[in-house]
């Protein structure tokens, strides 16, 4: 196996005593104290993750603006300066290279954040769509950290590290060149908990410097050191995908329930056509959310069942920390999707008893 | 890591109690610092029959399903319906808390297993 790569925080994932694991070929921590534990801290209080593994690229120039709405699925068009949005990237066949995040710093200036197992297939596939646009993309995967700090906590915590008035900072906005504890560093009000919070992207040479204070300064409040695995239970309690898993090269956006993401009546992007018709047409299978009525826990990759006739599979289960319920999202066709239909979820040897239910297992307490 | 003199132990971190031709079986706490917060577990019906080595139950925590493997042959007698409800229990007391009582078909099956100072030793190995 390949050496595991390792982000700037390394050394404090040893410090706060991390469980590491290969991620995407990167080392990174899956737990510290343990998932649950993280999971209420974030809910209740803060968390603070290392997210140095996500690939982000800048993208500069005349056309900047134009490449980008071709690039993806929603509309970067009525974006302000330093306002951010969700998107995907899809392919002509409608199926989805990546979901990333588009911060608009001017018109000729992006920054895209990538999903770190995509990161290669993303850039080579951005650099082939160039085509004409006059414009200039560099990849800063390798040269940038970032830190993502969630909770309802979050603002008060690094508002005391820092001159910068949080309050002015909107959801899904950002700000460049914001001085934390001494480091220049670019916080945008986002994140993937479902709780209010920021992502601090700064140089390496800082970054475990500020992981310490916002650490120290969190102490009191009830901040936890939190890994990858309560990053994913709390992601899916918010019903956000998780690429691999609700998104992939072979699922297109509007079957994942996020058509809200993809504008059909701009201009041309890659893709389009492909989704206009399935729009036109109806889909044949949706992703939908169900709970358990017999005891056992849904996981990714399970199959799912109507009868005993294979019908879909499971995108993502858990026990819910918050709900302590065991709850999934699953693809199935869409005569399955109505809410209240049986399933059954075959766990090992059983299949088990289940009904579709609202995909809103958790409401998403973001600040306004 | 805590251990128990007196218990028997197998590679994949169970433990066996013999008592007359029976033995109680759960995880050591070993097995469950690494499992993490146990959340669900799944055991065997009452009067199913394995042999050494196959999987009997599940224990999940959050994140994984792990599988749990009898270290002998036997028949299923009882399992301890109470960690159905209280699965956390065997994160508290892993040596309190067995899964399954079995009727050992072939005693000379224990003879493989490790005692407590072999079983401290092997787990050394592992860290």
């Amino acid at each position: 196996m390949a050496e595991l790569r390792k982000t700037a925080l390394f050394p404090a994932h040893e410090k706060y005593k991390g469980k590491v694991v290969d991620y995407a070929g990167w080392a990174l921590p899956v737990q510290f104290e343990g998932i649950v534990a993280e999971h209420e801290a974030v809910r209740n209080a803060a968390g603070l993750f290392d997210v140095s593994h996500m690939g982000e690229v800048e993208i500069k120039g005349a056309q900047a603006g134009e490449y980008v709405q071709n690039l993806v699925t929603n509309d970067v068009s009525v974006l302000n300066d330093n306002q951010i949005l969700y998107t995907f990237m899809c392919y002509p066949h409608g199926g989805i290279v990546d979901d990333l995040l588009v911060y608009k710093f001017t018109n000729n200036h992006y920054f895209l954040v990538i999903n770190a197992g995509n990161v290669e297939k993303d850039y080579k596939w951005m650099k082939d769509n160039v085509g004409t646009y006059d414009i200039e993309m560099r990849n800063l995967s390798d040269d940038v950290s970032e830190l993502a700090l969630q909770g309802p906590k979050a603002q008060e915590i690094l508002q005391g590290l820092t001159d910068t008035d949080l309050s002015e900072i909107g959801f899904f906005y950002c700000k460049r060149d914001v001085n934390i504890a001494g480091a220049n560093c670019l916080i945008s009000r986002t994140g993937y908990t479902g709780e209010d919070g920021f992502e601090i992207y700064l140089d390496h040479k800082d970054a475990e410097a500020v992981w310490d204070k916002i650490m120290e300064a969190g102490q009191e409040k009830g901040i936890k050191a939190a890994g990858l695995g309560a990053r994913d239970t709390l992601r899916f309690e918010a019903t956000l995908p998780l690429y691999g898993n609700e998104l992939g090269e072979d699922i297109t956006p509007l079957e994942a329930g996020f058509g809200m993401f993809v504008k059909l009546n701009k201009a041309n992007f890659i893709g389009k056509e492909a989704l206009q018709k399935q729009k036109e047409e109806g889909l044949k299978r949706k992703i939908v959310g169900f709970e358990m009525e017999e005891n056992g826990i849904p996981r990714h990759g399970y199959d799912v069942l109507s009868n005993g006739t294979m019908i879909g599979f499971v995108t993502t289960g858990y026990f819910s920390p918050t709900l302590k319920i065991n709850i999934g999202l699953a693809m199935v066709d869409i005569a399955y999707a109505e809410l209240g239909t049986p399933l059954e979820i075959q766990i090992r040897k059983k299949a088990l008893k289940a009904k579709v239910v609202s995909k809103k297992f958790y409401s998403k307490n973001y600040k306004k | 890591m805590k251990t128990i003199a007196g218990l028997l132990y197998s590679n994949d971190h169970e433990w066996i109690k013999v008592e007359d031709g029976k033995a109680y079986i759960g995880i050591t706490d070993y097995a469950q610092h690494a499992l993490g917060e146990i959340v669900y577990v799944e055991l065997p019906d009452v009067d199913s029959e394995f042999k050494a080595g196959d999987v009997f139950g599940v224990t999940e925590s959050v994140k994984a399903a792990s599988d749990s493997y009898l270290p002998v042959s036997g028949k299923v007698l009882e399992v301890n319906e109470e960690l159905s409800d209280s699965p956390q229990l065997i994160n508290e007391d892993p040596y309190g808390s067995w899964m399954v009582l079995i009727e050992l078909s072939d005693e000379t099956e224990l003879e493989q297993l490790m005692n407590e100072r072999q079983y401290q030793e092997f787990c050394g190995k592992e860290e």
